[in-house]
């Protein structure tokens, strides 16, 4: 079935076909209407689930964090400041190994107090040890959702899948909706492999653990967290099998014979794609990259396509003092890991967008032209003034 | 690629105009995205929102710069806001409006535009009690543009849970005939 719909709604209604066992949200801005959509389904009769409206976000991740680690299938959504609060407990769903899944709508965080998108929020939890996976429209939001189920379950990680803030999430789109038959089957059911309510299986969740082998869990994390990328690819391959839509690690638009590639992550790789198509229209080889995974990051991967291209990665965040925005200095890293130099891939750095300030496809031709040049190491702001 | 651009106060109903006109691009089984420019949320202050309707998916995500259509439901906006800024050589202009059409002509001083107008404040004020526009307003686009049925327009404005739903079909009824190419 097509129809037209927000992204959040789209976000909504994949949590309500895949029925989890608790929802845990708080209800009020920076809230998006995602957990609005889902509790009306919940006063409906229309899933299962057990919903819990709390009191902030912190109790928010606190409460599935609780509940996944009894067994339950567990989501939760957020954005922007509200994900900020959730900081302490993020790390501690994924260092517990919870396969909770988020939803997380990309928006700017204070101050100036902004309501609209940009990566700050999710970019900060990028070393929390969650699985991320960014969405470029509301069907990627949905279709990324039920994939992050399996996933999660699977890689026994959590996973937050992001969408843009405004552009996507208020934004009415067309939807390929799936049957809520097909959605349970592919997720299945969701055979935890511990539980703290199984008392003939004893287990000890989140106790002290000093110097003597607290490294020893975390070097589990380490060496665990990049094998999520085939379970990633796995699942994607399935889904593309099963509904005709195939994900992998990331979008590779016409990169094969490409000059210049751009690197940008969700809704702005759509509006990157239609200044790529008019460029080829005249005649100009240019590609673009975008990244689905973020974490574990595909770096050798990424690296193979971008190899030997002009390459112009756009941030929609920033990390303050650094050498560029997070997304590029993550492909700079990968390129130099797998032997490319500034000579042979000059990699040009933006950052776009903060706070909700539109990226036009003439900023996205002026970075283009930019990459063109070859100039390694450039950085710059686009569309903001002097 | 067809891009839309609503003019209205907060309140009045754009944003769900163009929301409304998407599901029913939806069922006439066309691409289309529909956005309000949002800022602060005040009533009666001019908002905007967005429609683009294509044959093929639609990827573009930034805002609406050169519009091919403008649409105008509350009458008094026309002189408080530029309405026909960026919009396309030869565009479509669609507003609400009751007084002489030369003075609105010369108001919006482009005569290269195609104008069409409905007094659409007065179908609402008959058929609703009150000066909400933006369903007659809809079908007025839909006459002009040509891009889906009626019916259509109707069936998805039912779905939509619009209030009144009978009143304001009956005014879009109204609206469709009433529209005139000025």
């Amino acid at each position: 079935m097509r129809v037209a719909i927000t992204g959040n709604d789209a976000a909504a209604l994949a949590m309500k076909q895949i029925n989890p066992d608790v929802v845990a949200a708080y209800p009020i801005t920076p809230q998006t209407q995602i957990v609005q959509t889902f509790s009306q389904y919940v006063h409906n009769g229309e899933v299962d689930t057990v919903f819990v409206t709390v009191e902030s976000e912190h109790s928010a991740m606190s409460a599935v964090v609780g509940a996944a680690a009894s067994g339950a299938r567990t989501m939760t959504a957020t954005s922007a400041n509200g994900l900020a609060l959730m900081w302490e407990i993020l790390y501690i769903a994924a260092s517990l190994r919870l396969p909770i899944v988020m939803t997380v709508v990309n928006r700017a965080l204070s101050a100036p107090i902004n309501i609209h998108c940009d990566h700050s929020d999710s970019m900060g939890a990028r070393d929390s040890g969650w699985i991320q996976i960014y969405s470029e429209s509301a069907q990627e939001t949905y279709d990324n959702l039920i994939q992050a189920v399996r996933i999660a379950e699977e890689a026994r990680f959590p996973v937050m899948v992001c969408q843009d803030g405004f552009i996507t999430s208020h934004s009415v789109e067309v939807l390929d909706v799936l049957e809520d038959k097909e959605v349970r089957e592919f997720i299945g059911e969701y055979k935890p492999a511990y539980s703290i309510l199984d008392v003939d299986n004893p287990i000890t969740v989140g106790p002290l653990d000093l110097f003597d082998y607290y490294f020893e869990h975390k070097a589990q994390q380490i060496v665990d967290m990049p094998k999520a990328k085939d379970v990633v690819l796995k699942i994607g391959e399935e889904f593309g099998k099963k509904f005709g839509r195939k994900y992998g690690l990331f979008e590779a638009y016409m990169t094969d014979d490409a000059e210049v590639v751009v690197v940008v992550m969700n809704s702005a790789a759509g509006t990157t794609k239609a200044v790529i198509d008019e460029l080829r229209s005249k005649g100009e080889k240019v590609g673009l990259l975008k990244p689905r995974l973020f974490r574990p990051f595909p770096a050798a991967e990424i690296a193979e396509i971008l190899k030997g291209k002009k390459v112009a990665v756009l941030d929609r965040a920033m990390s303050f003092g650094a050498q560029a925005g997070p997304l590029s200095i993550e492909i700079q890293s990968a390129l130099y890991l797998a032997g490319a130099t500034a000579s042979d891939t000059p990699v040009s750095s933006f950052i776009y967008g903060l706070g909700g300030r539109d990226i036009t496809t003439d900023n996205i031709k002026h970075a283009i032209d930019v990459a063109k040049e070859g100039r390694h190491g450039h950085f710059e702001m686009l569309n903001v003034r002097e | 690629m067809l891009e839309i651009r609503w003019h209205g106060r907060g309140g009045q109903g754009a944003v769900t105009a163009a929301k409304v006109l998407a599901k029913a691009i939806v069922k006439a089984g066309k691409y289309v995205q529909a956005f309000p420019e949002y800022g602060p949320e005040r009533r009666g202050a001019p908002v905007k929102a967005f429609d683009r309707i294509d044959d093929k998916p639609i990827v573009i995500h930034s805002q609406v710069y050169e519009p091919d259509v403008v649409v105008v439901i509350d009458p008094t906006l026309v002189t408080a806001v530029n309405v026909t800024e960026g919009l396309k050589n030869g565009g479509v202009v669609i507003v609400n409006w009751q007084d002489d059409v030369d003075k609105l002509k010369k108001l919006l001083g482009r005569d290269d535009i195609q104008l069409w107008t409905v007094d659409a404040s007065r179908i609402a004020m008959d058929e609703l009690g009150r000066e909400i526009t933006n369903m007659p307003m809809l079908a007025a686009v839909v006459k002009a543009l040509e891009v889906v049925e009626l019916d259509v327009v109707k069936e998805a404005a039912r779905e939509f849970g619009i209030p009144k739903i009978e009143a304001n079909l009956k005014a879009m009824d109204r609206a469709y005939e009433e529209v005139s190419k000025r």
